[in-house]
């Protein structure tokens, strides 16, 4: 459902990851590894199309997508269920009850997104995309600031996702207990940056 | 797509949201030129519809850097880019907001504000037409203004230099809208012409702003 062949995706216009094949089936996980700065979040932001790839293709189903980015992108003097019940409008609709409930946020419905704790917010970002009804989700460091239970939480949400048929690809350091996923190690792939040797070459 | 007017129009009227602003600026203005003016009623007439056009276009200007800025530092326009509704739409969709939030209130409030500026009577329904068909139009190239420098920190001051060239014609053609309502002469060709403005701007901008934003977020 989501190929890359020859993928190459660049950063302010250098090359950061280069020669990426690989793909993936419904119901898989794709778990990305690799240092800071390695390319993931650039890698992600390729294949949701915020950016062209620089090099190669990639192949996935029109209007698939779900991105959650850094950011969550949440309007402070909204309320919770504001902030929820507007993407849920824009991506036509379904109630927002069962992402509230699978994040644990019911109590919290009434409350302004700007007086959560950051864990609070970050799984106010994570509900979001149970109410896209996207099947390819691309999370970049999803676990940043939740504690412990949340993390299994937000765990079970991406089984139950995978197990629906949809598929996740997973930028994170942190081991979210999903051992049926994938992990690629984007070391290997990283672009060679070349190196400037000093001036001898302009005197040679 | 109503889901984002809604939405943009919440945040407006809520706390921090920025509603009135511009409106507080086209009061203090009206107020404050008939003071530094003086009494001398003839000049004042002369250049009430000049000032009324100007504070709505400052005004306006004010409100501009907030129309993308504010969803660029929160991730919504990466998460909005990626959405089922086309940046076209939601850029169309942000300058529509903006206009309710700014321009037509500007309008309502308008013709009470001349009063300051001791408008001749035959010049206030022109004062509301001319606004009403213009105020559109600053609404439109501003926020194809504000795509522009949606990345910058602090964009406010090249925003403002890129945009004011732009909003000239509107200007002179408003005003002129305005004089000529004022002194009872035909004006048929700078109300054609300032209408032509907005709905050119309507049609065109919004698939430029949609490109600008595109590459922004690169």
């Amino acid at each position: 459902m989501l190929s890359t062949s020859d993928l190459a995706v660049a950063r302010g216009g250098v090359t950061v990851l280069q020669g990426l094949t690989f793909a993936l089936a419904p119901g898989q996980a794709l778990i990305l590894r690799g240092p800071n700065g390695s390319g993931k979040t650039t890698l992600l932001r390729s294949l949701a199309g915020l950016q062209p790839p620089a090099g190669g293709a990639f192949h996935l189903p029109p209007d698939s997508v779900a991105y959650a980015a850094h950011a969550d992108g949440l309007k402070s003097t909204l309320t919770v269920a504001e902030n929820l019940s507007f993407w849920s409008q824009i991506y036509g609709g379904p109630s927002i009850d069962h992402a509230l409930t699978a994040l644990n946020l019911t109590q919290l419905a009434r409350r302004r997104a700007g007086e959560l704790s950051a864990g609070q917010k970050r799984r106010l970002g994570l509900a979001r995309l149970l109410v896209t009804g996207r099947s390819v989700w691309l999370l970049d460091e999803p676990t940043v600031s939740l504690d412990v239970a949340s993390v299994a939480l937000f765990a079970d949400v991406v089984r139950a996702h995978l197990t629906k048929g949809g598929l996740a690809v997973i930028a994170t350091h942190v081991d979210l207990g999903l051992p049926e996923a994938t992990i690629l190690d984007l070391d290997p792939y990283r672009a060679r940056v070349i190196q400037s040797t000093g001036f001898d070459e302009a005197f040679a | 797509m109503k889901a984002l007017l809604l939405r943009d129009l919440r945040l407006a009227f809520r706390s921090g949201g920025g509603f009135g602003l511009g409106l507080a600026f086209f009061f203090l203005l009206s107020v404050l030129v008939p003071l530094g003016v003086g009494p001398e009623g003839g000049t004042l007439a002369r250049i009430a519809p000049g000032i009324l056009w100007v504070g709505a276009l400052l005004a306006c200007l004010l409100s501009l850097d907030r129309i993308f800025a504010l969803d660029f530092e929160d991730g919504s326009l990466d998460l909005l880019a990626t959405a089922p509704i086309p940046l076209e739409a939601v850029v169309a969709i942000k300058a529509l907001a903006h206009w309710i939030v700014t321009g037509l209130p500007l309008t309502l409030i308008a013709p009470g504000l001349a009063i300051f500026l001791n408008l001749p009577p035959a010049g206030y329904p022109w004062l509301v037409l001319s606004l009403l068909l213009g105020t559109p139009a600053l609404s439109i190239i501003g926020a194809f203004g504000a795509t522009l420098t949606v990345g910058l920190r602090r964009g406010g001051l090249l925003l403002s230099l890129l945009v004011l060239p732009l909003y000239v014609p509107t200007l002179i053609f408003g005003g002129e809208v305005v004089r000529r309502g004022a002194e009872g002469m035909v004006l048929a060709t700078p109300l054609a012409l300032l209408a032509a403005i907005s709905l050119g701007a309507a049609a065109l901008l919004p698939f430029a702003a949609a490109s600008a934003i595109r590459v922004n977020l690169r």
